[in-house]
């Protein structure tokens, strides 16, 4: 302890004390505070930064969750169009069918009718040549056979056999 | 606490490494005993002297041939104040060889202190062998002056360029400044924050700061080749530990001063504190010089041992001229340096925790219940 107080120098304590003061003040005034305000701005910008990045990612979610719900709807109602259209189409070809049906039947019963008449018409038509032939046929027939008094006779017995009374 | 069991390892490892090498040497030079025997005391002599302050900054010296001491180094302006400013440069000393003349005055060197003297350096003795010539006053600019002032620019320019480097890179530290920015942060958020607390440990942050750096690149400049102990002086370590007990009392809170003259507060009747206070309060009293006391002990002791270690292991080196035991010490005195190295940043984070612990003690408020 003795030597302590031997070694101690006034001098040297004052000089210290004068140049650590004087260091104190200097660098509080041009060091410590502007760096100490630089970094404290520094790390105010980078907490409003993270701020502002969190809540941009909140908004970005309800962005998200809104263009969820948006296409959702979306398809929903796609889905609701594409149902109708289906069965519009559906009931279209239905009538279309059913239609058609009745056109083709009518066609068919009209050209069937007409056949029936055309028909008809020509087998009248034949009937008649028939007749006429057959009468022409007869006539001369009957000429040739008529020319002679037997064959005559026979034809009219066989005529006479041919005709059943029914 | 950590600092003393620091040096208590270093002191323990040290010990355990001079056996060693005495043992391997002891067996290599016994001849050469009775002349290391003188080496060991100029050795000894040596280190006293470059833990001591000096009036002139000499890097080394050596004997000529002719037997003469020559420094290298220069000379330092003599302040003092003996009925009248006196003014001279050391280099009247000789480095203690001769009496300086001043206007009349003669002053001589002895025990690296300055005595006035008659013209042939008479210095009167009393009985215990202490000088009984005047003393005048000593405000020389001596080496721990100089390396100080060069610490104080150093810190000046360093931390001005930090503080500017921000403007130019938009907010970001440049250069020199990366490479504090950290540390300086590490001072405010791990120490200053948590030991002062968020609501004041602004007014206390330009001290601890300042401190912080200052002890370190004084203990860092201890570490070079100029052979400077500035730290292991008990001036200086008290001049920093006066201002932590001056800061500390002065912003000291009303709280502060209750924990000190009525620590057990309203838990007791005051007829039963009485007889506590008796010894309570001088305990607490004394309290508030012992801690800063710690800090200037602490911090002294641990510079002073260091450079006293280190030393040593390089002085060996010229006591065992051998080729076992010179390695051996250099790498024994280059391990040292390394853990010096690693001590002059704890010495510095140390004073400067404490005194923040202080001065959180001073700043504190209770909520009263």
């Amino acid at each position: 302890m003795e030597k302590l107080i031997e070694e101690f120098s006034l001098g040297l304590f004052v000089w210290q004390t004068l140049l650590f003061v004087g260091l104190l003040f200097l660098l509080a005034k041009y060091a410590w505070k502007p760096i100490l305000t630089a970094v404290e701005e520094r790390e105010n910008t980078i907490k409003d930064a993270l701020d502002s990045a969190e809540k941009a990612k909140a908004d970005m979610e309800a962005v998200q969750a809104d263009n969820k719900r948006i296409l959702k709807e979306a398809r929903a109602e796609r889905d609701a169009l594409l149902a109708d259209a289906k069965k519009a189409s559906t009931q279209m070809i239905n009538e279309a069918k059913e239609a058609a049906q009745l056109e083709a039947d009518k066609i068919a019963s009209a050209a069937q009718a007409a056949i029936e008449q055309e028909k008809n018409a020509a087998i009248n038509e034949l009937k008649n040549q028939v007749a006429t032939l057959s009468i022409d046929i007869a006539q001369k027939v009957l000429q040739g056979e008529l020319a002679d008094e037997k064959k005559q006779q026979a034809l009219v017995e066989k005529l006479v056999n041919d005709i059943e009374i029914k | 606490m950590n600092s003393n069991t620091t040096i208590l390892d270093q002191v323990k490892k040290a010990t355990l490494l001079f056996a060693l090498l005495f043992a391997s040497v002891s067996l290599a030079n016994t001849k050469e005993e009775a002349q290391s025997g003188d080496l060991k005391t100029e050795i000894k002599e040596y280190i006293a002297h470059h833990l001591q302050d000096a009036y002139d900054f000499s890097l080394f010296s050596y004997t000529n041939e002719k037997g003469e001491h020559v420094y290298i180094g220069a000379p330092l302006p003599i302040i003092l104040w003996d009925n009248g400013l006196k003014v001279f440069s050391s280099s009247k000393f000789h480095h203690g060889e001769t009496v300086a003349e001043v206007d009349g005055n003669y002053y001589a060197l002895y025990h690296n202190k300055i005595y006035r003297t008659d013209a042939n350096g008479t210095i009167n003795y009393d009985e215990e062998h202490h000088p009984t010539n005047a003393k005048p006053l000593d405000f020389s600019i001596t080496k721990s002056v100089v390396s100080m002032f060069l610490v104080v620019v150093l810190m000046f320019v360093l931390f001005k360029k930090q503080a500017e480097s921000y403007a130019k890179n938009g907010g970001l530290a440049g250069g020199v400044g990366r490479f504090l920015e950290p540390i300086v942060l590490y001072v405010r958020d791990d120490i200053a924050r948590p030991n002062i607390g968020e609501k004041k440990y602004k007014k206390y942050i330009n001290f601890l700061l300042t401190i912080f750096f200052f002890i370190w690149f004084l203990n860092l400049l201890g570490m070079t080749p100029l052979g400077v102990n500035v730290t292991g002086n008990i001036a200086v370590t008290f001049g920093l530990a006066l201002l932590t007990f001056i800061i500390t009392n002065v912003t000291g809170t009303k709280d502060y001063w209750l924990h000190i003259f009525d620590p057990l507060g309203s838990t007791m009747p005051w007829f039963a504190k009485l007889p506590l206070y008796i010894i309570l309060i001088p305990i607490e009293v004394l309290g508030i010089f012992i801690k800063p006391f710690s800090l200037l002990i602490r911090l002294y002791a641990n510079m002073q041992a260091g450079h006293i270690v280190l030393m040593s292991l390089i002085g060996l080196m010229f006591i065992f001229k051998s080729w076992i035991g010179s390695p051996l010490s250099f790498g024994l005195a280059f391990a040292i340096s390394l853990i010096e190295i690693l001590v002059a940043f704890l010495q510095a984070y140390i004073f400067t925790m404490l005194s923040a612990l202080y001065f959180g003690f001073a700043a504190e408020e209770h909520e009263h219940h």
